[in-house]
């Protein structure tokens, strides 16, 4: 499944990252990396973009970019 | 004793608290501008410290080094080719893993490197504790604490900058990412195929330059072309052959597994010198965000934190505007009385304490602006308004941090423009300010209440109203055709990090809105002036006018007349007769001033270009109306009065002004045109020179000149010609 799938309230673990280069590399360097612990904080009053918790520090994304990526192991 | 002059640079994310830091270290001894050719802000502040003259240079805040932002380029370039006797990297203490990535990468560079762990309070409040001597060990990089807002730790900083420029040791080679062997190979192989090419051509650590060419970096490889001259393609072709085993042996590009291979190195680093003292995280900011960007509440209250602003800006702001215009007035009373008269002193009063005074009252809304914006951005609540609103700005594909400039367009556009400094990316920056005057600014507002007050009735309100949305769907539109051809999408990505909330500083608010104000202050002393000027020039020139008759004797006739009538009549009566005498002597130099206009170059020139403005049901006095709202829109009310004989004064709410309107021939479809026209054509000269400093480009001046005035013809061309054709006007 990708992260937009995700509920507000789930966490879920990065298995990879799909789109072109210079995309997939910025979000690894924020620290979108394989095995990395995403958190579902909210989503925005207008349903885009969510905020994510990883490595501890808070990021947003919007929903058609988080579709991008592919995670595993779904949990609230 | 001589001052050794020394360079160093800030290096680190955004939101590490760097700017805080630069603050400490420069006080108010700030010069804020662009780095050359391109829209980043550039900041450098000075200090002295035991008989060094340090220059401190605030690089971009950046979370990496690649080639992909115009700040990464800038920060990098400047490390490079400045070489700054030192780098230091402000690393925020509660977020150690991602900033030092960028960490890592500065310790590739040949430069010496200090780091600062910051905000090391909040980290502790977090429940996390950071061996600092450790990691000075692991990386073999001298370490110093702050707590920027605070500014604890600053003397401690500078003591550590001095000994690190002191000390003539070798930089460490060791104790650097290693990418693992099979990309170690390559890298080492490459190194030497570099070093065999270039000799001593290249300036750079070569081992950097393998890993950037290994990582597709473009600007390394356009410098290799340039400083390897022939054998450039051949490093080139090697780097790719590499590139090419390295995708094979992983079925991934190269700088995809460098990043995973760095962040793997960083993962060990903060393994060994972050503990986790405790469990019990006290996370204020994720509380405060549950109010401001909760689901129901987020929008309200950040509709209100506008209009708050907005209300402090415009309302706030109009009692020194009022001041200002009053000092304004009485300079030029004061100059005009002491200067002796002719050219000289209407060029000083008429000319250039009237344009820049024009000009000179926006600085209370500027100065209140930057100060909320400043308050927005060093709290942390900037981040969450484009949260809140990305939203909608996508729609004209845009960033959510474009909102409030937008916004702010509808007040003035000249500081709203200078608002877009708060975006990143340089292509947002420059499509905001493209289509900001489309968001109709409080100074047209006088133009559309006389046109529509006049033309429309009891439905004025519906009209202006109808101007406002027009402009927001051009906006819209035009946007979304800027962002399809000229402006094509930037590849970034809306990663947009939210970072803790902060008390601000009072100290850094107020260097914040000062830097920003300056720029706009400079700028009056500039191409406001001498526009105010060549304007002036225009509308008073030729002197001499031949004119069509004699209002002097004209007025004395008048004069004569009444002294007669006065003397025969009784003293209650001549009060009323005075009156009657002063409105004809007033209507007289009325039509006085309406020939010398008409007869100006500014007349001649709206006059030539009348046929131009014909096809959209506007006359040549309107066209030279318009003309003249090129220093200032609201001036097109004045000079309409002008040239309609009704005197420049209280033209507002004059009647005669409407009156005189309705005669010229103008229809309600043709008042609505103009309106249009005024709303989309070119923007102000303030705004104009506004935008020429923050696009650092004439050409997208040029550029924003042009598509406005066309598409203000265009529009109210279609407005003019399809009413008429529907039977309208």
């Amino acid at each position: 499944m990708n992260l937009s799938e995700l509920r507000e309230g789930q966490t879920a673990s990065i298995v990879s990252i799909q789109g072109e280069g210079p995309f997939r590399r910025r979000l690894l360097e924020m620290g979108f990396l394989r095995g990395t612990e995403v958190y579902v904080e909210k989503y925005a009053p207008l349903k885009d973009p969510i905020e994510l918790i990883l490595k501890g520090y808070h990021v947003s994304l919007r929903v058609g970019e988080a579709a991008h990526i592919q995670v595993e192991n779904a949990r609230d | 004793m001589p001052k050794k002059s020394i360079t160093i640079a800030l290096a680190g994310n955004p939101n590490s608290g760097k700017s805080t830091i630069f603050n400490n270290l420069t006080g108010t001894r700030q010069k804020v501008g662009n780095w050359p050719g391109v829209t980043v802000e550039k900041k450098e502040g000075h200090l002295t410290a035991n008989g060094y003259r340090l220059t401190v240079v605030d690089l971009p805040g950046t979370y990496s080094l690649t080639a992909y932002s115009i700040e990464e380029i800038v920060a990098r370039n400047f490390i490079l080719d400045e070489k700054p006797e030192l780098v230091v990297n402000i690393l925020d203490a509660s977020n150690m893993e991602r900033n030092l990535y960028l960490a890592t990468q500065l310790r590739e560079l040949d430069t010496k490197v200090i780091f600062v762990l910051n905000m090391e309070d909040v980290a502790r409040q977090r429940g996390a504790k950071i061996d600092g001597d450790k990691l000075s060990e692991l990386l073999d990089v001298p370490v110093v604490f702050t707590v920027g807002n605070r500014n604890e730790g600053t003397e401690e900083l500078l003591k550590t900058i001095i000994s690190v420029v002191e000390s003539d040791v070798e930089l460490p080679h060791t104790r650097r990412v290693s990418y693992g062997k099979d990309i170690e190979e390559a890298v080492g192989e490459l190194s030497e195929f570099i070093k065999d090419k270039t000799a001593e051509t290249l300036r750079h650590n070569i081992r950097w330059v393998a890993i950037k060419l290994l990582e597709n970096d473009k600007i390394v490889k356009e410098r290799i072309r340039e400083t390897a001259g022939l054998e450039g393609e051949g490093i080139l072709r090697e780097a790719e052959l590499k590139r090419q085993k390295i995708r094979e042996f992983f079925d991934e590009e190269p700088e995809i597994v460098m990043t995973e291979r760095r962040y793997g190195f960083v993962a060990g680093i903060v393994k060994e010198v972050l503990k986790t003292v405790s469990d019990k995280r006290v996370d204020r900011s994720r509380q405060i965000d549950q109010i401001l960007t909760n689901r129901l509440l987020g929008l309200p209250i950040f509709v209100f934190f506008i209009w708050a602003m907005f209300q402090m800006t415009f309302s706030l702001g109009a009692y020194p505007m009022s001041w200002i215009d009053t000092g304004v007035g009485l300079l030029g009373q004061a100059a005009g009385g002491i200067l002796p008269g002719g050219l000289f002193r209407d060029l000083i009063v008429d000319g250039m304490i009237a344009g820049v005074g024009s000009v000179a009252i926006f600085l209370p809304n500027i100065l209140i602006l930057f100060f909320c914006i400043a308050l927005f951005e060093d709290t942390g609540y900037m981040a969450r308004a484009a949260f809140l609103m990305d939203k909608v700005m996508h729609l004209i594909g845009l960033h959510g941090k474009s909102f409030i400039p937008m916004l702010m367009g509808f007040g003035c556009n000249a500081p709203a423009i200078m608002a877009t400094r708060t975006l990143e990316s340089e292509k947002d920056r420059i499509l905001t300010i493209l289509i900001n005057p489309l968001m109709s600014c409080s100074a047209r507002l006088p133009v559309y209440i006389l046109l529509a007050g006049t033309f429309f009735g009891a439905r004025a309100g519906n009209a202006i109203f109808s101007i406002y949305v027009l402009g927001i769907v051009l906006a819209i539109l035009v946007g979304r055709l800027f962002r399809s051809t000229v402006l094509r999408g930037s590849v970034a990505p809306f990663v947009m990090e939210l970072p803790p909330y902060r008390a601000p500083m009072l100290k850094g608010l107020m260097i914040h809105m000062w830097d920003r104000s300056k720029i706009f202050l400079r700028k009056m002393g500039g191409v406001i002036l001498i526009g105010s000027l060549v304007i002036w020039l225009l509308s008073s020139f030729p002197r001499e006018v031949r004119f069509s008759m004699d209002y002097e004797s004209e007025i004395a006739a008048i004069n004569a007349r009444y002294a007669v009538s006065m003397a025969e009549v009784k003293s209650e009566l001549r009060e009323e007769i005075v009156r009657e005498r002063d409105r004809a002597v007033s209507a007289i130099e009325a039509e006085k001033a309406k020939e010398k206009m008409e007869k100006s170059y500014i007349g001649h020139i709206g006059k030539a270009l009348a046929p131009v403005f014909a096809p959209l049901g506007m006359d040549w006095r309107a066209s030279v109306a318009v003309l003249s709202g090129f220093v200032a829109k609201e001036i097109v009310v004045s000079t309409l009065g002008v040239l309609h004989a009704v005197g420049a004064d209280e033209t507002e709410k004059s009647e005669a002004l409407k009156l005189a309107l309705k005669k010229s021939g103008m229809t309600p479809l043709s008042a609505y045109a103009m309106m249009a026209f005024i709303l989309i054509y070119i923007p102000c000269l303030a705004t104009v020179s506004v935008i020429r400093r923050e696009t650092n480009s004439w050409k997208w001046t040029i550029f924003s000149i042009s598509y406005s005035t066309i598409l203000a013809w265009g529009i109210a061309f279609l407005i003019y010609q399809g009413g008429k054709g529907i039977g309208l006007g």
